[in-house]
């Protein structure tokens, strides 16, 4: 179990926010802290690295704490037992694929473990080879395996899938499934990817401005009780008046849509906004292109 | 014309063990100076670089009279322990630590100071030290800068004049270098000799610099 209660200043793109919060995370799933750009995610998982000091709190993890402001302790970074892969920038350039392995394994004697993570990911080939002649999407497999060499007691990891393309993403997001199955580790998992979190993850925590706003499944935090037939996420373009009714016009990936709303409909929704279009009492038409 | 070769060999035998204890001094120094968050930085670092502004000749005295048999030191160091280090190889090399410690420290704080933190912290949450992840990620990673401070602090010791005349002297084999050997033959109007010693010290010192600009573009390349 994961105890997490944390408060820090931080400074934003849209000046100062109080990061607060609160929460506890049991078993091995995969947690996702969702949340705009800014709103403190990466800050979080770094205070649970160590990487980053909570202004005050508590991080407890496995009856081990990690941090606790009143009495004083603050676990260096090297003795909390975590795996951290970060959006970039992760496998030494001076070593092959192998060596950043071995780098991670240190001592241990178990060197075998090396080949079987590497044929894990597909990636055995290309042991000997130096990560500037990886792609991009390879080397984050290898950080994902160099990663879990340590056995961790938590697994955290920092919108690693951002730069990847949707069909490597998609791969990519396959392979960290299959690791956290065979592995169970407790995983948090930083992404602002709804379809991200809607694979990946079992819990939601909605992070915004510094607070969780909502917590749960991600069906119950993006359905907010709908039962629609079908859904997609956009964002609000543009809002004209007709009448006394409103065209709205949303993008939903790269397609513009326009959905008639009433007044009380778009109450609170500003163009920007993110929202979710369903349809419940009609079938959707499909038409074939 | 017969030339001796004593004072070639000292200069080069100097640089050599100036530039060792720079990387001993040097990389710790510059490490710390990069990485502290501690205010005696803002102290540490101009004095680092004083020697890049003052002529020679204040450091050169202001070391006579701290090590002169006369002063504390100097008469506490001669007299406990047998060690003499005005005009003697000691005293040069003391001097020329300092003299060039900006050249070997100024590069290699450059270095630590541009080293991407996400690959430093990619070795701590690895459960890496400090001092491993100082040895086994970033040392390595940036040789060019260290290249840079080693064949610097190397070349500028080799063309160190002044600091050497105040504290060495002129004594054959002994204090007697390079470019003292120069000024000597020059002022005893021996032109064939001086002019010698200088070609000797303009193709090493060229020779020096065309290899670190080479070993920088190779490894640029290979980093990035």
């Amino acid at each position: 179990m994961i105890t997490l209660r944390v408060k820090k200043k931080l400074l934003s793109a849209d000046g100062p926010i109080g990061l607060d919060v609160d929460v506890q995370l049991h078993g091995p799933e995969i947690v996702t802290l969702f949340g705009p750009s800014g709103a403190g995610k990466t800050s979080i998982l770094r205070m649970v690295a160590g990487l980053m000091d909570p202004d005050e709190g508590y991080i407890e993890v496995n009856n081990d704490v990690w941090f606790d402001s009143k009495n004083g302790i603050n676990k260096p970074v090297q003795d909390r037992q975590i795996s951290f892969v970060f959006q970039d920038q992760n496998l030494f350039p001076h070593m092959t694929v192998e060596e950043n392995l071995r780098y991670a394994l240190g001592d241990k004697k178990d060197g075998h473990l090396i080949i079987d993570f590497l044929k894990m990911v597909d990636l055995a080939a290309l042991k000997s080879q130096r990560p500037h002649m990886l792609s991009f999407g390879q080397r984050q497999r290898v950080a994902l395996i160099r990663a879990l060499l340590r056995k961790p007691k938590i697994f955290l990891l920092d919108e690693p899938l951002s730069s990847l393309d949707v069909p490597l993403r998609l791969k990519l997001q396959d392979d960290i499934l299959a690791l956290h199955r065979k592995f169970e580790v407790p995983t948090i998992f930083v992404t602002h990817d709804l379809s991200e979190t809607f694979k990946l993850s079992q819990q939601i925590l909605f992070l915004e401005q510094g607070k969780i706003s909502k917590s749960g499944k991600p069906s119950d935090i993006f359905g907010d009780g709908l039962s629609g037939k079908f859904k997609f996420v956009g964002s609000i373009l543009e809002l004209v008046r007709e009448g006394f009714l409103f065209i709205v016009t949303i993008q939903i990936g790269q397609n513009l849509t326009k959905v008639v709303a009433t007044e009380d409909e778009i109450k609170g929704i500003n163009i920007g906004d993110r929202v979710i279009v369903s349809a419940k009492a009609f079938n959707p038409i499909i038409l074939k292109i | 014309m017969t030339m001796d070769f004593n004072p070639l060999v000292l200069t080069f035998k100097l640089a050599a063990v100036t530039t060792l204890v720079l990387v001993v001094l040097g990389v710790p120094l510059a490490y710390w100076v990069a990485f502290t968050s501690s205010r005696w930085k803002y102290f540490v670092e101009p004095l680092i670089s004083m020697p890049l502004v003052l002529p020679p000749t204040v450091l050169g005295f202001y070391i006579l009279l701290l090590f002169s048999p006369r002063s504390f030191l100097g008469n506490f160091l001669e007299t406990f322990f047998h060690i003499k280090v005005v005009f003697t190889f000691l005293g040069l090399l003391i001097g020329s630590v300092l003299f060039s410690l900006p050249f070997m420290v100024n590069p290699i704080k450059a270095g630590f100071q541009s080293f991407p933190k996400s690959l430093m912290e990619a070795s701590y949450v690895l459960g890496k030290s400090k001092r491993e992840t100082l040895f086994k990620v970033i040392l390595p990673n940036m040789k060019p800068a260290l290249w840079t401070g080693i064949v610097m602090a190397f070349a500028h010791t080799v063309g160190e004049f002044g600091v050497v005349l105040m504290i060495g002297g002129n004594i054959p084999g002994e204090t007697r270098v390079a470019s003292i050997a120069i000024f000597d033959n020059v002022e005893a109007l021996r032109y064939a000799d001086a002019n010698a010693y200088s070609i000797v010290l303009i193709s090493i010192s060229f020779v020096m610099l065309f290899v670190l600009n080479f070993i920088n573009r190779k490894d640029f390349k290979v980093i990035g």
